[in-house]
């Protein structure tokens, strides 16, 4: 038996170093990773409840989230491959125009 | 007895890709890190009863996502990060605020929290389980993500075409 909230707590621990990632590097793509980081520890709190309340919602809900996450990474990279093409660079501080 | 210690030797491989992925500077070794993370979040899925989600954690996450992941760092040639003073900013101003952001959000988890034990195995998420809400309730969304798909295949396409 595991408490609930160790769950959350590691949950809140690896959200913290996504949001850590994304404030401090500067690559666009480990940026990127950062964000996937985020939806992972998400996943593990709708898991963690889903198990506590016994209801399967939860599980439905991180599937939803995997899928979306896929699409947002299949876009986002075309997205990133598309501003290397125009900027030569994947530092963030470079990429200071929408425009392509 | 042994689901604690699975659960804390799970933990730690999480936390440490984690914070492996935040120290290291070149960007493939912060995915392989990542992919360490997902590996062992699908293993504590596992412990929480999820078969279904951990398979999917697998194939679609360490699988799919993180290959695209390493495919575009290899296309690209990116090299190693380089510090600027906007990091710097960000490092000094950021750390501090989100210390005691979690350390807040914890101590309300922990003391106001929901409290209660997570037993081995105590909801069935296996695919039989998980199909049966997935394809009455939820059938709507599910068809709408499959047009969510092909909208992304389709961006993905236009988006990364090399324009004339």
């Amino acid at each position: 038996m595991v408490p609930l909230s160790y769950y959350l707590v590691l949950s809140a621990i690896l959200f913290g170093c996504g949001v850590l990632g994304f404030l401090i590097k500067r690559n666009i793509i480990t940026i990127f990773m950062s964000i996937e980081l985020m939806l992972n520890a998400v996943n593990l709190t709708f898991v963690a409840f889903a198990a506590h309340w016994g209801v399967l919602s939860g599980h439905i809900f991180v599937f939803f989230v995997m899928v979306v996450a896929a699409a947002e990474a299949a876009v986002g990279l075309a997205i990133i491959i598309a501003v290397f093409r125009t900027r030569e660079t994947l530092n963030v501080d470079r990429v200071n125009l929408l425009k392509l | 007895m042994l689901h604690p210690i699975l659960f804390f030797l799970f933990a730690a491989l999480c936390v440490g890709g984690a914070i492996n992925l935040l120290v290291q500077k070149h960007p493939i070794n912060s995915a392989l890190s990542l992919i360490v993370v997902m590996a062992s979040l699908a293993l504590i899925y596992l412990l929480l009863g999820a078969e279904f989600v951990a398979a999917v954690q697998v194939i679609v996450y360490a699988g799919a996502i993180m290959v695209l992941f390493v495919f575009t760092i290899m296309l690209l040639n990116g090299g190693a990060e380089e510090r600027t003073p906007g990091s710097r900013i960000a490092a000094v101003l950021g750390i501090p605020a989100l210390a005691v952001a979690i350390g807040l959000g914890l101590y309300v988890t922990l003391q106001h929290g929901i409290t209660g034990d997570v037993a081995l195995g105590s909801t069935p998420g296996y695919p039989h389980a998980v199909a049966r809400p997935l394809f009455r309730e939820f059938l709507l969304p599910f068809e709408v993500t499959s047009v969510l798909i092909l909208i992304a295949i389709m961006g993905a396409v236009v988006l990364a075409k090399r324009s004339e």
